[in-house]
């Protein structure tokens, strides 16, 4: 039964195997599901999240996943956009990656929101002056196309595909999908950039309020430059991963060095106008507020300056710097190395904009508050990583998501 | 929201907001119906049926 639902041509390691790891990690993912029944339950007194903390570490996380899965619009608009033919090599992974993104974005806001059965509230009763508005619209209508981009490798699976319907279904949404792909790229553009916009319009906190154009703070076009150069990389990282993990090479080497070519130019223009904006806000905006820079860097225990390093020079300086050069791509440790950084500079920005930016004291009474996320908040962050690789071994054993799997594997 | 609820206002905000969501909704709804629709068409022509 099993081997009638593998693709033609590919090797899959035993189903006993198989179902031993779907077990372990099925087991991190029924922890997660236990804290989130908690939180359904019992409700928000389950976190450690405070005045200071409203957006904790399920925020940063949301926030952190949408960079992340921002491989799947950006390697779409390349692919059916651009017209960068050689990415339908690993727009599939992409779509893939994006959609378990998303689908946990979405989960994660779920447990977030305290009372999901209202979550229609913000459709119908939309506030048309909140960034958060744009940002639920968008995300939800987003999840719909990403959902569509993959229902038609889900009907590629071999017994599905020979239903005449779904194969013909399938076969009609490939056609069309740089229509589906070009409304993914609109809606990413403005979700992206609405999740920065929230902290860029906190004229009460310097630490993240910034000029702009028009409504649009910096941050805005920032968060959705960082999620188009970042989210390739996260693609390549798992790409790689999920090679190191079945032993196969499962995508050629010039798609992967295209791909980190596009992604470490765009890392490369977006940390030039990230360090341009950081250098404007510290000498220009937060001294007209009354601050000077150091002030949100000191007298605290986590908060170092080491942390604007760690986003700026080795989370992107050094990725930029590696990623456009061809030695630094065809290096194997190198190109690992850069989109690590990468994840990690675009997750240590999402952090900084949503936790640091609530946590500065603004107020000369006030003091550092700090925050460590209770069991449950951990158990539910972690859910959505166990059910993502869930998903990507199910995708990956019984779906044709690596078109160059066979003939790099014969 | 649509412009018959009472919370509606004329305003750019809201046209704006809901325009742009029906405009995304819109090309999911019509782009699926076209692709389901196309796909039972194509299948009472019997397209489709020698895959394996």
């Amino acid at each position: 039964m099993d081997s009638e639902l593998i693709p033609r041509g590919v090797k899959r390691c035993p189903l006993g195997q198989f179902s031993l790891w779907i077990g372990i990690v099925g087991v991190v993912l029924l922890w997660g599901v236990y804290a989130m029944f908690l939180c359904w339950f019992k409700g928000l007194n389950q976190t450690n999240m405070n005045d200071s903390y409203g957006f904790a570490l399920w925020i940063w996380a949301d926030l952190a996943v949408i960079a992340l899965g921002g491989g799947a619009f950006f390697t779409g608009f390349l692919r059916y956009i651009v017209g960068k033919d050689e990415l339908k090599n690993i727009i599939n992974y992409a779509v893939l990656i994006g959609f378990i993104c998303y689908s946990s974005a979405l989960l994660i806001l779920a447990i977030d929101v305290g009372q999901p059965l209202r979550a229609w509230h913000i459709f119908w009763h939309a506030n048309v002056h909140s960034m958060l508005t744009e940002v639920a619209f968008c995300l939800s209508c987003y999840f719909g196309v990403l959902t569509i981009e993959y229902i038609p490798l889900v009907l590629e699976n071999r017994q599905i595909d020979k239903v005449p319907f779904f194969h013909n279904l399938g076969h009609n949404m490939h056609e069309i999908m740089a229509v589906f792909a070009a409304t993914g790229a609109f809606l990413s553009f403005f979700h992206q950039g609405s999740l920065g916009g929230v902290a860029g319009v906190l004229f009460g906190r310097p630490f993240g309020y910034r000029e702009g154009v028009l409504v649009w703070p910096w941050t805005f076009f920032l968060f959705t430059w960082s999620a188009a150069a970042c989210g390739p990389c996260f693609t390549i990282l798992i790409t790689k991963i999920t090679e190191v993990i079945t032993g196969k090479k499962l995508v050629k080497d010039n798609v992967i060095d295209l791909l980190a070519k596009i992604s470490g130019w765009m890392l490369a223009t977006y940390i030039i106008a990230k360090i341009i904006d950081t250098w404007y806000w510290a000498v220009v905006t937060a001294p007209s507020m009354g601050f000077t820079l150091m002030e949100f860097y000191s007298n605290n225990p986590f908060y170092g300056i080491w942390i604007l390093f760690l986003e700026i020079v080795l989370g992107g300086i050094v990725p930029a710097g590696i990623l456009i050069t061809q030695k630094g791509r065809s290096s194997s440790f190198a190109l690992w190395t850069a989109v690590i950084l990468a994840v990690i500079g675009v997750s240590v920005n999402r952090w900084v904009m949503v936790l640091q930016v609530m946590a500065v004291p603004v107020l000369p009474f006030e003091t550092w508050p700090m925050y460590l996320p209770s069991w449950q908040e951990v158990a539910t962050t972690i859910l959505p990583v166990a059910y993502g690789i869930i998903l990507i071994m199910l995708s990956h054993r019984y779906l044709p998501i690596f078109p160059q799997e066979q003939e790099l594997n014969p | 929201m649509f412009p018959f609820s009472f919370e509606w206002v004329w305003d750019a905000g809201h046209m704006v907001f809901h325009g742009g969501l029906w405009y995304a909704l819109g090309i999911i709804g019509l782009g699926m119906t076209y692709c389901i629709g196309k796909a039972v068409l194509d299948t009472l022509e019997g397209k489709g049926g020698h895959h394996d």
